[in-house]
């Protein structure tokens, strides 16, 4: 495998980029290439996916990936009609699903009123943590389902790079608003539109806290806090800087946070428990000049936090943060800068173009280095849907619920990272001894087929293959699920196992024919170091 | 993948593997000294307990001022439904009774005032820095716990020498020393049909092969589980008539003590409870925060009285991100405040007193004129029972861009 793929990287070298690799070499090394483009840009290829790739031609087909809007996906936009709080607008959420009344809740405190009887007057399926559970199924179901996988991994992306946490205060129910109109229609658009997008939305300025941020010497005039000084609150300066643009180390210091939360002082949210909008309040602004990178920023009232937008967009520490963090996601967890400089250079060129970025990812040497294939570790969605295609299994919306929860039982919930960074990108947070086991355990409950909602038949990945030949079953399902990479030692283990009776069907001393067990082995296949990988 | 710390730990673990040689605790656990070794069990109250019910400052005039619905009456001696007198002025809410007992045998100890030194009012910002342990600075990668782990000696090193029973790995023990997140005992095995068949299978599959994190972890998992399974952990019962009470906190605790019972090498242990951000209605000696207490206090009572003599082994720090407002909100509840009340029990705890410096409940006494004021940082407190009670070197860097004050709490022989 090492060496033909140091071929298929010199090919690359000498033709540039991942297409050229695929078109012009062995059908062997291209499908290789395909499998391992298709392991980066997709959530894993399904049964028969390389083969259509390969027809299509791999340049081509990324092209299509990159334009969405263009691929039909009608029969997952069908599935996701069964899961009504996705479309509703932040209004309707609030009075649909409100949290439970003053009242209710001190009842139950005080033990006047039963957990049963709760259930009853507040049924589950009325509760706010509906919203959440449906936006959980509905990635799911879309990761698993679409055709459109390049904007599902990069929904992901940038759900991560602007987290948001759904138990925070108001949060959940401004979610499905936030990812539908924020995140969803930017995933592969312009950056410095995404975050204005995001700065404005009210997931955002409830979850940083900057809807709570006014100027230094602001005193409450109404409510319960009337008379309060409630004054600055850094929290979203800070993450922008750090997180959403320069990265940690991009060359801004305490006073530039300061200055930074000046400017966005009166960026707040009008009427949180109903609609949410977002309103500037000007009485609540900082109306001074603010030093922010050295340059003073003196554009005025909302203005001044629009110039600093602009501002980070525009920054070079941003192209080169972006440009690591994507680098990171398609190629290695730890990018090499040459790389990076070049995808840098792509944002600065096109003003911070998502697509021109991911092209020059896609079209890098880089992509295909011997050393990239198989070096990025699956976090837990990526695991548990990967599997699920693998093994071409279509989740319905209950199916897909039960898919976030394997997921967050191997500790990725879906909208359930506390800290404004997201989950992270990078194999040691996902390697423990309780998440292998869970991985383990979700490729017996998928391939046993207690997976509720998920059906499952393992035996058509081996359709035609004489199950009285343990060896061919084995060669066909290493080809249908990793793609023929398994390692010398994992063949022989697997190998090994057909000796079993477990396996085969045959006891010790049994002369009849072998009936290989293809759930047990496609289980071990799925629990395997190299389906880890990706 | 750059090779981490942890990674390559984990080589030299699959090397020996490679040779064939027993497994590392199996040699270890044979040895007297190991299995009784120290054990710091941290708990974490998510949510932002009121300190000022947890541990009511009776003797402040200013505390029942503040607080007209919601503060407990003081002391009345024989009346069970009160606060429980600790010392003049500080008594322990009526629901923590339980726990009263070891008060009284001075192994609880209190540190009132207890906080951090940065002034956020985010949970989740100010539960990310008192886990890292570096307040006001996101970027630490790993957690105080975590540089504890890494701090003690690797020799005595097993799979199980930090857990949390939690589902994913808390912040507090992050780090290159690994640690093991794990939901529940019972499930921490392959679950199939034919389990045995399935164990066996993925085993071998990560038996041999590359030296990496995943070989590494997989060899480290069955190591886990077998041992788990060898030390019949998992069947032990409460012993001396503990009865922990019913939900998550409960679990998590009686299994910390099968761990411990079951001599795994636990030293490091973590645990968590909700349920603290009571905004609304937090009530008095009944009530909603009344009703959290009596869980926790049961389930901490629990577990000292399962583990028994061996508490002497064991020392059971609790925290919680912040505290609550002095003076009580509109919705006769608290907002977020700043100190709040933090407890230490076990062996080594020099207990029956509460520690730090009370810095009074009057207006012009509160932190921004209405909070209680942090007058002992938390990293004092961590740092100087972690490195005691686990018998660190002074200079471990538990708290980077920190140093402990020159003069200990003294709350630890």
């Amino acid at each position: 495998m090492t060496r033909r793929l140091a071929l298929l990287a010199l090919a690359v070298l000498t033709l540039g980029g991942a297409a050229a690799a695929a078109q012009s070499d062995s059908p062997a090394s291209a499908t290789a290439t395909v499998a391992h483009v298709l392991r980066r840009v997709t959530y894993g290829p399904r049964p028969g996916d390389i083969e259509r790739v390969k027809a299509m031609g791999l340049s081509a087909w990324l092209e299509r990936q990159l334009q969405p809007e263009q691929i039909d996906d009608h029969a997952v936009e069908r599935a996701l009609a069964s899961l009504p709080t996705l479309t509703m607008s932040i209004a309707e959420l609030q009075r649909a699903y409100p949290r439970p009344d003053l009242e209710t809740r001190q009842k139950l405190a005080r033990g006047d009123m039963s957990p049963r009887e709760m259930r009853e007057q507040y049924p589950m399926d009325k509760r706010p943590a509906r919203i959440v559970g449906e936006l959980q199924a509905a990635r799911m179901l879309r990761a698993a389902t679409s055709e459109r996988q390049l904007q599902e991994v990069m929904v992901d992306f940038w759900l991560n790079h602007f987290n948001v946490f759904a138990n925070k205060g108001e949060v959940r129910w401004y979610l499905p608003d936030w990812e539908r109109t924020v995140i969803r229609p930017n995933a592969l658009g312009r950056f410095p539109a995404l975050l204005r997008a995001t700065a404005r939305h009210p997931a955002m300025l409830f979850y940083l806290d900057n809807w709570l941020s006014r100027r230094a010497d602001w005193v409450v005039r109404r409510g319960p806090n009337q008379g309060r000084r409630a004054g600055l609150n850094e929290n979203y300066a800070r993450e922008l800087m750090e997180l959403h643009t320069l990265g940690v180390d991009g060359g801004y210091t305490q006073r530039d946070v300061t200055e930074v939360a000046r400017a966005f002082t009166g960026w707040t949210i009008d009427r949180p428990r109903e609609d949410a909008r977002f309103v500037f309040r000007a009485a609540t602004h900082d109306d001074g000049a603010k030093v922010v990178l050295g340059r003073t920023i003196q554009a005025g009232g909302e203005r001044d936090g629009e110039a600093i937008l602009d501002m980070l967009a525009r920054h070079p520490s941003t192209a080169r943060f972006l440009a690591t963090k994507l680098v990171r996601r398609f190629v290695t967890d730890d990018p090499p800068p040459a790389l990076v400089e070049r995808v840098a250079q792509s944002y600065q060129d096109t003003g911070g173009d998502i697509r021109a970025m991911l092209r020059v990812i896609f079209a890098s040497p880089e992509l295909l280095a011997p050393d990239t294939v198989g070096a990025k570790i699956k976090k837990p969605t990526e695991f548990v849907v990967s599997a699920v295609r693998a093994v071409g299994a279509a989740p319905d919306a209950r199916g897909a619920g039960a898919l976030a929860r394997a997921s967050s039982e191997i500790g990725e919930g879906l909208y359930e990272a506390q800290p404004p960074t997201g989950y992270p990108d990078r194999a040691e947070a996902w390697v423990n001894p309780g998440a292998l086991l869970g991985r383990m355990n979700f490729a017996l409950a998928l391939t046993e087929g207690r997976v509720p909602g998920v059906s499952v038949d393992v035996g058509a990945l081996v359709a035609g293959a004489d199950r009285q030949k343990p060896e061919a079953v084995l060669a066909r399902l290493l080809a249908a699920l990793i793609h023929g990479e398994a390692s010398a030692a994992t063949r022989a283990v697997l190998v090994a196992q057909l000796g079993t009776p477990e396996i085969t069907g045959l006891s010790p001393d049994d002369r009849g024919p072998a009936n290989t067990d293809v759930n047990k082995l496609a289980a071990l296949v799925l629990g395997a170091p190299e389906f880890q990988r990706r | 993948m750059m090779l981490t710390r942890r990674a390559l730990l984990k080589s030299g673990a699959c090397a020996l593997a490679a040779m064939a040689a027993p497994p590392r605790f199996l040699i270890r656990t044979a040895q007297g000294a190991e299995r009784r070794g120290k054990v710091l069990v941290a708990i974490f109250q998510r949510g932002a307990v009121d300190g000022l019910s947890m541990v009511p400052p009776h003797g402040d005039p200013a505390y029942a001022r503040a607080r007209t619905s919601i503060a407990l009456a003081p002391p009345r001696q024989g009346d069970s439904a009160a606060a429980l007198d600790l010392d003049g002025f500080y008594a322990l809410h009526p629901s923590l009774a339980p726990l009263k007992p070891l008060w009284d045998s001075r192994t609880l100890a209190v540190v009132h005032a207890c906080g951090s030194p940065d002034t956020t009012r985010s949970h989740f910002d100010a539960q990310d820095y008192m886990e890292s342990g570096t307040p006001g600075v996101k970027s630490t990668p790993d957690g105080w716990l975590g540089r504890t782990a890494a701090a003690l000696p690797s020799t005595s090193a097993t799979p199980f020498r930090s857990v949390a029973l939690a589902s994913r790995l808390p912040r507090s023990l992050r780090g290159d020393a690994g640690a093991l997140a794990m939901s529940s005992l019972d499930k921490f095995d392959v679950r199939a049909a034919q389990p045995a068949v399935a164990r066996r299978g993925f085993e071998s599959l990560y038996a041999d092969g590359v030296q990496d994190l995943l070989h590494g972890t997989g060899r480290e998992t069955f190591e886990a589980v077998k041992l788990l399974k060898s030390a019949g952990a998992s069947r032990l019962t409460p012993a001396n008539g503990a009865d922990y009470p019913r939900g998550r906190f409960g679990e998590a605790l009686r299994q910390i003590a099968q761990l411990v019972r079951g001599d795994v090498g636990l030293q490091i242990a973590f645990a968590e409870v909700e349920g603290w951000d009571t905004h609304v209605g937090q009530g008095a000696e009944q009530g909603q925060l009344s009703n959290r207490l009596r869980e926790f206090g049961g389930a901490l009572a629990a577990f000292a009285q399962d583990l028994g003599d061996r508490m002497s082994d064991v020392v059971v720090l609790t925290m919680s991100e912040f505290g609550r407002t002095v003076a009580e909100n509109g919705n006769r509840g608290t907002d977020h405040g700043h100190a709040t009340a933090m407890l230490a029990f076990g062996g080594g705890i020099r207990g029956g007193r509460v520690y730090g410096r009370w810095p009074g409940l009057a207006p012009e006494q509160r932190f921004e004129g209405r909070d209680l004021a942090v007058t002992t940082d938390f990293r004092t407190l961590f740092n100087e029972i972690a490195t005691r009670h686990l018998a660190l070197p002074a200079t471990a860097p538990l708290f980077p861009g920190w140093s402990p004050p020159p003069r200990p709490l003294g709350l630890i022989a």
